[in-house]
Formats: C-alpha cells, structure tokens, sequence
C-alpha cells in the first residue's frame, strides 16, 4: 500500500490532483470501497447506503474546477439526498427517498465533492454509541468491541477508517465531537445557525447543528468554507458573512486559552487528563498562554438539555404517522394507525425521548419543566460567555471516558445521557466546538480533547487545532497525519 | 326565566397572499389536489418554514385598523395535536406573545354603534382538507387535500362581549366588510375564506360572573352562526331551567340538519403543548413597520360611512348600502355629481345595485363597462333635469352594453330631449283644447286631471318632453285661464 493511495489523501490533496486532471473523481469515490475499505465496511458497517450507480452519476456531475472537486464524502443519514435513501437509522423512514437535497448536501455538490453513501447513527440522532441505529451498530475501527460513540458514528469511523476523507454528521449534544474523539479524528460544531439546517431531519431544532468529520485541520476549514454561510431556507441560520477560515494555519501567539481544571479532577479517565495537559503544552509551545480558571457551566446542563432536546423532539418526531410517508401499519382506525405504525416504526430510545419531551410540555409540567429548562438554559449561556472573559478559546475533556465496549451503557440511559456532560454545553450555548484527536492511548485506544470558543470563533479554534497538530513533540506519534498511513486494519 | 347570552367569536380569516404562510407554493383555488405542495408545506422530513412577510403586513394592518396594540415582538409557536390533514402534527401559530392586542370593531345594533372589544390577532397556518370514508371496493379511504395546507390564516378573537346571535352576525358582517375592504382577504365564507367558532355561555341578567360555556365550531356562513347559536343558547337554557348543568364541551354544527353534536367534553379535551417554534425568529415589527401599517391604510369603513351621513347628508341607510364594500363606494363617490349625492345614491343603490343582482357582476365589472366618469356625466344630465325620468331609465339600461360617452349614445339612439318652452307650449295648449272637460274640472279646483294632461302632453312630444317643464307649463296655461278673483 502505497501513501499516495487515493483514500489516504487529505481531501485537500484530492481536489488539487483533480482540478489539476491527474485524478478522475469517480475512481476516487470507489477507492474507499475497493480493497481493505470492503473488509472494513463489513466489521466496523459505517455506511446504511451506499449505491454504486449513483455514485458513478455524482462523480460524473461533479464540477472539476471547485474547492472539494471529486472529494468523496459520506453524510449522516439525518441529512435529505436525492441520489440515495434518508432513513436516519430508523425503520420508520425505511426506504424513504427525499424530493429534495439538505442545503448542506447541495453545497457540497456545488463545491465539487461526490456523495457516495450515507453515513449510520442512533435513531434519529438519540444515543451516543450509534448502537439506536435500528440497521445494526456501527463499531469503532480501533477496537471492534467497542463503540465508536453517536450519534454519528457512522461518518465518525468511515473517516477514521478511510473511506472517505471527510463526512458530515450533526450534533445536538455533542453528536460530532463525542464521535470524533472516539474515533481519533476531527469533529467540528460549528456556530448555531452558521450551517443550515434546512434537509437536516431534525431532534432538537434549537440545539441541532451539522457538522464536520475530517482527517485534518485544513480539510475541516475547507469543508467549513464551502457550507458555511446564510440560507434563505433555514429561518434560523445566521445572518451576514461567515467567518473567514483561510487563516487556519495563521498560529496561536499570543491567543489566550482558559484552562478550567476544576472540571476533570475527578470523573475523568487519565489518559484523557494526560492528553490536556499534551494539547496544553502543545499550544503554549506555539505562543498560547494557559489562563486557569475555575468553570461550573451550570450543574444542570444534562438536565436542561434533556428537557429542551426531548421537548422539541415530541414535536419534531410527531409527523412520522404512517400517513403520508414512511412506514405505515395498516389499521382499522385512525388511533390504530398512529400507534401502531409509531409503536412499531420507533425504537425503545426515540420512544424513550419522545415521552420524555410530551411529559415535560404537558400542562400541569410545562412551566416546571420545559418553562425552567429554557430558563436555565439562558443562564447557561451567560456562563458560557463569562467563561470567555478568561481566554480566547478553553480546552477541556470532549468525553468523560475513552470509547466504551458495545452494550456497556444501552441498559442505562443516564449513564449513557452523561457522555454528553462536555459537550453539550455548546448546544445550549449555541457556540462553536472542535473536537481535536491527540493520538492513541497505550491501549490503542483513540484519545480526544475538545476547543470550545464564544459564537463565530471558528476561525480561531482551526487555529489552535492546527497548533496542536503541527505540534512535534510528544503527540507527534498520534497525529492525524502519521496515523492516517497506518490503515486501522493492520495494527 | 330570561337568561343572559355571554358570546366570543374565534374568526379564521384566509389571508389573500401570493404565497403560502412558510413556503413559496401558490395559494390558489380549485387546483388539481396535491398540486400546490412542496416539502415545506407537506412537512417532509428536514423541510423548514420561512414566514411570508406579506401576510405578516396584512396583519398588521388589519390590527391597525382595528386600533390593536401591534407588539414589536411576537412569537410563533407550535400548537401539537395530531391530525391527518395537518403534515406536521402540529400548527403553527402564536400563543402567548400574539401579533395584535386589543382593539375594537363597531357595529350598529339597532340603530346605535357598540363596540365589540377584541383580545388579540394572530397569524397561523391552515391545513389541509380530508375528504371523509369513500368506499373503494371493499375498502374504505379517507383522502387528504394538502393544497390548503400551509394558507396563512388570521385568528381574531373577541373578548366575551357578544349578547346575541343578531349581534354575532353583524359583527362577523362587519368583519367580512373590513377585511374585503383592507384587501386582506376575499371574506368568502362559502369557500371557508372566512370561519367562526363560539364560545357561549348563559348567566342571569345583572349578574357578572360567567355560567359554563361550550364552544361551537362549523359556523360557516353568517346564517349557521345565527342559528347555531340560536340552537346552543336555547339548549343550555332547557338544561338551567330544569336545574342541570351545562357540560363544558365543544360541538359541531351542522348547517344542513340545523343541528349540534358534541365533538369532545372536558375531559377529552386535547393539551396542546404550546411552545415557541424552534425553526422561527422572534417576529419584529419595528417602529416602522408599525407606523407604515398604519399609514398605508385606506380611509376606513366607517369613517366613509361616517363622512356620507354627515358630509354628504345621506340617510344612514344609504350610508351603509353605499359603503358596503370599497369598491361601490369609490365608485359612488366618483360618479356622484356635487350636491347631488342623494340623487346619486338613488341610482346607485336602486338601478346600478339591480344590474349588478341581474347579472351576477360586481362592481368592477360594471365598472369597467360603465366608467365612473361616464356614469357621472350621465348623472349630471338627470340632475340638470336634462333626461326626463322615462328617457333616463332607457338610456340608464343602454349603459352597460354600449361604449361611448353619453351625448353619443343619446345620438345613436336618437333621443332627442325637449325642454324648450317655447317648443312645448304649443303642445300643453294643444292637449288643452282637445281635454276642455279636463280643463274644466281643473278650473274647478280639482287635481285629479292634471297627471292625465301631462301625460297626454308627453305622449305628443313622443316621450321626449321633460315633465317638469310640461307641468311648469301647464300650471302657466291653466293660471292664464282661470277667471280672475
């Protein structure tokens, strides 16, 4: 296996070969399902849908002359393509062919990359291990007993395993970052509202945002910068120019990074702990300086986040009735139809969330439930932007723990709702998240820590992301760029 | 015993928009079924709203008009129920944080103008439209429109203000009138442009504490609200009369049978699970958004009526015939000759209104027959006495079908109008020697033959002659040859 291997190269690299006509985009595109990418695909199942033809289609329609020409990307299954099926890992949807491309898709088109499949997850993005997907669970390539967090797992791990240089997922509560650094790769939430949603199924409207997997800084700052931007469909997404990310390779002397150690003294695995204090260094070593400080962002942000995201979910879930798309249980009645059809289409968790969020809207329960939870939510966001009066950007855990053994947590949902307890914050607080990969633990095992920056502050956590990658000493052996040659399957 | 009726309106108005309340579709009528449909409207999975700022400015002029306070923040938010014919299984609309509040809409209740305090306006989608059990073989399927689906709609509701179901229909008439007149909406209840529910309660006179109340719905045409409610308040009075209780509930009308059934009680009642719609701002009516609602209306109902009753001098009557809709009473306006108003409104309400009944027309189409200038020059010439009252009908009836100003019509027709004394006096003279019994009794004092003189007088002028100057002139004669005292 040579390093110039089409699926070992940045997506950067890529586009460059095929502007410059020395790639075809459809050989490309079948690069990562050829060879050792089919025998992975069959152990880690990344991927719900992936269709030869209309792969060869996209490819041949691809422009050549764009940022992403003959990129190959896969999207999770929450987001709306033309070309391939849109189930969102769910049996309500099975089968279901969307009229219409997510904005987010659409971009990607226009840029110039090729869609080649879509990407496996939890249930409508409800879980953190992608073991909700009603298609079977995606596992983590670095170890197959274990997970590769959710919901995106799917692209989270063809992105880790190299199918495909980058992958889009969307994160709610941490639904990139948590994979990412399960999976030893990047995974970029940017600011609400600075990608659209419009396509993007949705679970919690005012949390959800898509997001981006890559294997490198400058292919996220590259993907960043074909989507990001206002679309007149998406009423939410955020208004004027998004900030500019060419800059990512522009350093971090100077920048001041908040470094709130109160939050992993306890409860927070060691290897994790250890890599901080790599990522720390790494960025002072460039020019960053550590700016301790004490952040209790809210102890009741699992539980506001919880309320708001199921809220918003029983409203959001409830057109999936048999009536008009999707599944449909034949029945004598209307009532019958519904809950049948819902009862049978939904799995135990999606069931779970959507009880959850009609109880919590429910007269008698809203002003003490979803009334508070809104409430607090505006608290937390203000913490948030206190936090910032500390640094520029702050560094801190992306997980509690390293990646989980499948089945661990399924039996208990508060255990597995408390891996959000790092990233969901950001949801709340509507700001941006880069999850950074630092390497392999002694055990193998991906280890991840996260960048957090107030609202529009892309620009500068690609920057310190890129610190930290650039960075020789000591995550050098763990780095993106010197893992990437090393196929998963042959450690 | 007397019980008083306690009544609120919920109008729905359809708003006349191009497009529909959150997305690009058509709002058009009589469409093939499921034509005008896109992923937003039809709820797909991943589609979102994007609010029309048309219908938001119909809003809000609607609520300027009506002296609403017009919130510079308002809220959409999701009404969760579950429906066939609502793609989302849930309505989007706005709850706590409305568009408009208060204000007032007068009506005249027996001559004397009341005003009907309104709670609040808000903007929301409609849905879609089912088509119930049809049999399809041994199957049965319920169908479902979604054409409809996503029409911005217009709730106005009134505080519990309303005493009977006269008042109720004049009130929804008034409505209808201002909404047509503000061209908000068509105010068609027959094509559901304009619904209505009821909250009706009944209490002892004098009392203010409110008795149950139940909720109607269906009421859709201003006929079903009179006798809905009608039937309701009747019922709830049987019910306290024999000492039960009213049974908080929400029933159907049903217009054909005249008839009420009880669609849900309390207890089935749904939870709504109101909350701001995630997927929409805040709505912003800025200062100026609000100060141009307010400028762009026209001169309102009302006050034209107003304005013709005291200004123009017309009955009150006439009035409200006249400004009935905006269009009869710019055109009455434009066609009446000055200090001729009533002259005017006598051909407008009596003839033009006639024609109109006749051919099915309104006022645009007489209008673009008859010019109001055309019309106007024709009133002139009555009002100047120029066309007699036999030759002003005739011509009146050519207006609609023939173009042309008027003195060419008269020319086509060859209506040559007499008016001359001196070409009509020969003729009264002539009439009077060949009736001298007539003459005679004339003379006599009595009145009887004078119409049967004038008569004889225009038939030989060949209709042509202006009675007025015939009678002038056979007072004259008749004077001329009286035995002097």
């Amino acid at each position: 296996m040579t390093a110039t291997a089409p699926w070992q190269r940045s997506a950067r690299e890529i586009a460059t070969a095929v502007r410059a006509g020395r790639l075809a985009p459809a050989e490309v595109a079948e690069a990562g399902f050829a060879g050792p990418g089919a025998r992975w695909e069959r152990e880690v199942h990344a991927v719900l849908a992936a269709d030869v033809s209309a792969r060869a289609v996209a490819a041949a329609a691809a422009p050549r002359d764009r940022s992403l020409a003959g990129v190959p990307v896969l999207v999770k299954d929450n987001l709306c393509t033309v070309d391939h099926p849109t189930t969102c890992g769910s049996r309500i949807l099975e089968g279901w062919r969307s009229p219409y491309d997510a904005t987010v898709v659409r971009r990607l088109r226009e840029a110039g990359a090729v869609l080649v499949g879509k990407g496996n997850m939890d249930e409508f993005a409800m879980g953190s291990s992608t073991e909700f997907s009603a298609y079977g669970p995606t596992r983590n390539p670095h170890d197959l007993t274990r997970v590769p967090g959710g919901s995106s797992g799917g692209p989270a791990a063809a992105v880790a395993y190299g199918l495909v240089p980058i992958a889009l997922g969307s994160d709610t509560g941490g639904s990139v970052r948590q994979p990412a650094a399960f999976c030893g790769v990047y995974g970029l939430k940017p600011t609400y509202g600075r990608l659209s949603r419009y396509g993007l199924v949705a679970f919690g409207s005012s949390l959800d945002q898509v997001g981006v997997f890559a294997r490198h800084v400058g292919d996220v700052a590259a993907v960043y910068e074909a989507l990001a931007g206002p679309d007149p469909f998406d009423a939410s997404s955020r208004c004027g120019a998004p900030p500019d990310v060419r800059d990512w390779t522009a350093g971090v002397r100077g920048l001041r990074f908040g470094w709130p150690e109160n939050l992993w003294r306890e409860g927070v695995d060691g290897a994790i702990v250890a890599a901080l204090e790599r990522a720390a260094s790494s960025l002072e070593r460039a020019g960053a300086i550590r700016v301790p400080f004490e952040f209790l962002p809210g102890r009741y942000a699992v539980a506001t986040y919880y309320l708001l995201a199921t809220a918003e979910a029983s409203s959001n879930l409830a057109r999936f009735d048999g009536v008009r798309y999707g599944l449909r249980h034949r029945a004598a009645d209307l009532g019958e139809l519904y809950s049948g059809t819902r009862g049978r289409g939904f799995g135990p968790e999606v069931r779970r969330r959507i009880l959850l969020g009609t109880y919590a809207l429910s007269s008698g329960y809203h002003d003490q439930y979803y009334g508070k939870a809104s409430a607090a939510r505006t608290r937390i966001a203000a913490e948030y932007r206190a936090a910032f009066g500390h640094g520029d950007f702050m560094l801190l855990p992306a997980t509690p723990t390293l990646p989980f053994r499948l089945g661990e947590k399924t039996g208990d949902p508060l255990a597995m709702y408390l891996s959000d307890v790092f990233t969901l914050g950001a949801n709340l607080a509507g700001i941006p998240g880069l999850s950074v990969p630092m390497g392999l633990e002694p055990g193998g095992l991906p280890v991840g820590v996260q960048l957090l920056g107030p609202a529009d502050s892309e620009p500068v956590l690609l920057r310190a992301a890129r610190a930290i990658e650039m960075d020789g000493e000591p995550a050098r052996i763990a780095s993106a760029e010197e893992r990437e040659p090393a196929w998963p399957g042959s450690r | 015993m007397a019980w008083e009726p306690v009544i609120g309106l919920e109008c729905h108005v359809q708003l006349r928009t191009r497009t529909k309340m959150f997305c690009g579709c058509p709002v058009a009528f009589g469409s093939e079924p499921n034509t005008n449909v896109c992923p937003v409207c039809l709820g797909l999975p991943g589609a979102l709203p994007r609010t029309n700022a048309a219908a938001v400015a119909h809003a809000l002029r609607l609520g300027a008009a009506l002296g609403c306070r017009l919130r510079e923040h308002s809220v959409f938010a999701r009404k969760n129920y579950f429906y066939p014919d609502m793609p989302k299984n849930y309505q989007v609309s706005q709850y706590d944080r409305p568009l408009c509040e208060g204000g007032a809409l007068s009506v005249t209740v027996e001559g004397a103008a009341r005003a009907v305090r309104l709670t609040r306006i808000h903007l929301e989608e409609d849905a879609g439209k089912s088509f119930h059990p049809e049999r399809h073989g041994d199957r049965r399927l319920s169908r479902v429109d979604f054409n409809r689906a996503g029409v911005p709609l217009l709730e106005l509701v009134t505080e519990p203000v309303l005493r009977s179901p006269e008042e109720c229909a004049l009130f929804l008439s008034a409505l209808r009138r201002l909404v047509r007149w503000l061209g908000l909406s068509d105010g068609d209840m027959e094509k559901g442009q304009l619904r209505c529910d009821a909250n009706v309660s009944l209490r002892t006179p004098g009392t203010a504490r409110l008795g149950t109340k139940t909720e109607i719905k269906n009421l859709n045409s201003i006929k079903a609200v009179e006798r809905g409610l009608r039937a309701e308040i009747a019922r709830q009075a049987v019910l306290l009369d024999a000492g039960e209780r009213v049974v908080q509930a929400t029933l159907l009308y049903d217009a054909d049978q005249d008839r009420l059934a009880v669609m849900r009680t309390k207890e089935q009642a749904h939870d709504y699970r109101y909350f701001p719609d995630p997927d929409l701002p805040v709505l912003e009516a800025d200062e100026a958004a609000r100060t141009h609602a307010l400028a762009s209306l026209p001169e309102l109902p009302w006050a034209r009526e107003a304005r013709f009753r005291d200004a123009l001098g017309l009955p009150a009557y006439d009035a409200a015939v006249l400004t009935e809709s905006r269009e009869l009473s710019e055109y009455f306006e434009a066609s009446a000759p000055p200090a001729h108003a009533k002259l005017a409104s006598n051909w407008v309400m009596n003839e033009v209104l006639r024609v109109l009944k006749e051919r099915s027309w309104d006022v645009g189409d007489w209008a673009v027959r008859v010019p109001a200038a055309r019309f106007a020059d024709f009133l002139g010439r009555v009002a100047a006495r120029e066309l007699p009252g036999p030759v002003a009908k005739q011509v009146f009836s050519w207006l609609p079908d023939e173009s042309g100003p008027v003195s060419e019509i008269l020319a086509r027709h060859g209506v040559v109008v007499a008016s001359g004394d001196d070409e009509l006096r020969p003729l009264v003279r002539a009439v009077m020697d060949e009736q001298p019994a007539a003459v005679a009794q004339l003379l006599a004092g009595e009145e009887k033959p004078f119409g049967f003189l004038v008569g004889q007088a225009m038939k030989k002028s060949g209709g042509q002659a202006v009675p007025e100057v015939l009678r002038r002139l056979l007072r004259e004669e008749l004077a001329a040859r009286s035995p002097r005292p």
